[in-house]
């Protein structure tokens, strides 16, 4: 769902009405989904974008800053890394934070925080990881075996996607948000064109609308599946791994059934979406769903069935409701805490209308509740698919011919197999991208991640990493 | 354990047969592209301007470096003619990187086999490093992918190690970004020599959709000597899978 507000109707207030008025609204249960600046005279227009979930409404507001911004951060930790962002990008001097380290720069050897004391020691890992996988760097002070602090350092994917994103038409907008993170392409890019459609007054409905939804089921489905397995695999559960494996391409090779290519790239293009399914192509995906139903089902009653397994998920990498809360997780992470939040259901897009899905959640915030979390999403999944799948057109406007409203702002939310992913998109006066804020879920989530790590065994930091499976590039953009 | 060997005969048998069966690619796959220069209208030039990366040349002929393509067919909508055509080929590897250069009648790219020398040393165990450096994670999905029970890359001898001072080679994928490009020199530098360079999907080849982008290097070319090229955006597993069976000649 998207939301749009005409810049100049938005009242520009003063610093400190500004800032009271965020706080208030996080205080009342708003998160605060985007902040951001964009350069001013010598100074900066801050926007803050505040989603109330339970409303399913989003606040925007507006404040010219010059010197310096107290921070925000202390009474709202939600705010912590925008603000490192913010002084980071040179938008504001922030006073008062807490710890205005980089977000995105590399660090220097010595720029983390270090615990000192007897039997004390420091292990660095990354950015070059055992596995293939993505770069970052973690810092972990242990004594012994267990870990007091995790800091992570990411940044080493920096690509510069939001600077690309300005100036950009509608159809090259799509094409990059298809690679701000590999396993999340439709989310992200379903994301930019329903912002990129409500801009123009067209929000896509109808066939278009209900194969998005298709594309971001499979999405969530390849990638639980694969997270399943994972989770399996660092436990050294093996027979589930290698089940979960081949599932989650099975998944990625029904998506490329529908458009030629395994993470949906080319589906999904502004105005609605270029691959269709005909009839003999429904009943061959609803012919293999049902099959890998059956297999995905047969793997995961095998994991939580094996006592060693349970023992190995329970307890461990655990992360408060209240510390959810406090630092804005959202997603699988935030639900495995009992945070009933999804934005299919608090944002919904014209494609999961009537669709009887409902927040899968867990309670217990620890390995264990994340993947029970991701197996009734799977769950769901399949139920949505099942009922969704069938002849759909492709089509609808064409993106050459799509006109932006000037001078405004478009919200939008989706639902990715993480989490909420948040697009905020700004037009100048000729109906122009001039400016792109990117939130995925592993923005918030990455800090989860190092707390739910305090006190755990630093043997046990493979398992807690995938049961979060955060991305590094769709957090460095 | 009784359950979980009932779920593993439930599962059955699931390795492909490749590289003795050839593999059913899907009907939508868009493979390596087909130029007719019959069909091309000099001057048209609309191929050329519908691509994101500015893969495709009109002057002197109409080209198309695979290096930079994502496939993502806005050429192939653009063109009148039908002069571009994906076709469901999902051999588009090269071991020179101006055979990803495809013009109307130039041969299709080719993966010449590493010499007799690093074929004595690696043909029968190949360990390879990967790097990441900017990559958006499909690529290394599907590097990840071949190792899974479907492609089960080790029956081939080559397997993903854990640490550079345990490869023959590394395998990059990303358009190398200022804050990786350190890390991808260590890396490489930490693999005892003889050793090989293979640079995985657009973004590696070329930079792709961020070869003009101010955080990154242009691809891997610029930093380490490449030996294989795999195109795609990401390449399908079995595109990656060809292109090292054929360089390492087994």
């Amino acid at each position: 769902m998207s939301f749009v507000f005409s810049r100049r109707r938005l009242e520009t207030l003063a610093p400190d009405e500004f800032r009271s008025a965020l706080v208030a609204r996080v205080d009342a249960g708003g998160r605060l989904v985007a902040f951001f600046g964009l350069p001013s005279g010598d100074g900066s227009r801050l926007h803050a974008v505040v989603a109330d979930d339970a409303r399913g409404s989003v606040q925007v507001s507006v404040a010219e800053v010059r010197g310096l911004f107290p921070s925000i951060t202390p009474v709202c930790p939600q705010a912590q890394l925008f603000e490192r962002e913010l002084h980071e990008t040179g938008s504001i001097n922030i006073a008062g934070h807490p710890w205005l380290k980089p977000v995105r720069r590399p660090l220097a050897y010595n720029d983390f925080f270090k615990v000192e004391g007897h039997e004390i020691h420091e292990v660095g890992v990354g950015p070059v990881h055992a596995g293939i996988i993505e770069p970052g760097h973690f810092r972990f002070q242990c004594h012994g075996e267990k870990v007091l602090h995790l800091e992570i350092a990411l940044g080493y994917q920096h690509r510069g996607i939001e600077a690309m994103l300005c100036g950009a038409s509608p159809a090259r907008a799509a094409c990059i948000a298809e690679l701000v993170a590999g396993d999340t392409s439709a989310a992200h890019t379903v994301a930019v064109c329903e912002a990129l459609e409500a801009l123009s007054g067209e929000a896509v409905k109808g066939d278009a609308a209900i194969c998005r939804a298709i594309a971001l089921e499979l999405e969530r489905l390849a990638n639980h599946t694969g997270d399943l397995g994972a989770l399996a695999n660092d436990i050294g559960f093996l027979p589930v791994a290698s089940f979960c494996g081949r599932l989650r391409g099975d998944f990625l090779n029904m998506t490329a059934l529908v458009c030629g290519n395994r993470f949906g790239r080319g589906w999904i293009v502004p105005g609605g979406t270029a691959f269709g399914i005909d009839a003999a192509l429904a009943e061959e995906l609803r012919d293999r769903l049902q099959k890998h139903a059956r297999d995905v089902r047969g793997a995961a009653e095998l994991l939580f069935a094996t006592p060693s397994v349970q023992s190995r998920f329970e307890g461990i990498g655990k992360i408060t409701q209240e510390d959810c809360r406090a630092l804005g997780a959202t997603g699988v992470a935030a639900r495995a805490t009992g945070i009933a939040r999804d934005a299919r259901l608090d944002f919904p897009s014209p494609g999961y209308a009537g669709s009887g899905l409902r927040a899968s959640v867990s309670q217990y915030g620890d390995v264990h509740a994340r993947a029970v979390v991701r197996w009734r999403e799977i769950q769901q999944s399949f139920g949505f698919l099942e009922r969704a799948l069938g002849v759909l057109q492709p089509g609808g406007q064409d993106a050459d011919r799509m006109n932006l409203a000037p001078d405004s702002i478009a919200v939008s939310f989706v639902e990715g197999w993480r989490g909420p992913v948040c697009h905020v998109v700004l037009t100048d006066s000729k109906g122009r991208i001039e400016h792109c804020k990117i939130v995925d879920p592993s923005f918030y989530n990455w800090m989860a991640l190092a707390i739910a790590m305090r006190g755990q065994q630093i043997s046990d930091f493979p398992l807690c990493n995938k049961s979060f499976n955060l991305s590094y590039s769709g957090f460095d953009l | 354990m009784f359950r979980t060997i009932r779920e593993r005969f439930r599962q059955k048998h699931r390795t492909v047969g490749f590289p003795d069966a050839a593999p059913v690619m899907p009907e939508r796959y868009r493979g390596l592209p087909r130029l007719e220069m019959d069909e091309c209208v000099p001057g048209c030039n609309s191929c050329a301007k519908s691509c994101p990366t500015g893969a495709i040349s009109c002057e002197g002929g109409i080209s198309l470096d695979l290096g930079k393509c994502l496939f993502c067919t806005a050429c192939e909508r653009a063109c009148k003619t039908g002069a571009i055509r994906m076709s469901g080929d999902y051999r588009i590897s090269a071991t020179k990187r101006d055979d990803l250069v495809l013009r109307p009648g130039k041969p299709v790219p080719d993966v010449v086999a590493m010499t007799r020398e690093l074929r004595g040393l690696f043909g029968r165990s190949l360990k390879l490093r990967q790097v990441s450096a900017g990559g958006c994670n499909a690529c290394e999905a599907d590097l990840n992918v071949l190792s899974t029970i479907v492609f089960d890359l080790g029956r081939f001898g080559i397997q993903f190690v854990a640490s550079p001072r345990h490869a023959d080679g590394i395998v990059i994928t990303g358009p190398v970004t200022a804050n990786m490009k350190l890390a991808l020199e260590k890396t490489w530098a930490a693999v005892p020599s003889p050793k090989i360079a293979i640079a995985v999907g657009a973004c590696a080849i070329s930079g792709g959709l961020f070869a003009t982008g101010s955080g990154c290097n242009g691809g891997a070319g610029g930093i380490i000597p490449v030996d294989l090229f795999v195109p795609g955006c990401p390449p399908h597993p079995y595109s990656i899978l060809d292109a090292l069976l054929k360089f390492k000649s087994c």
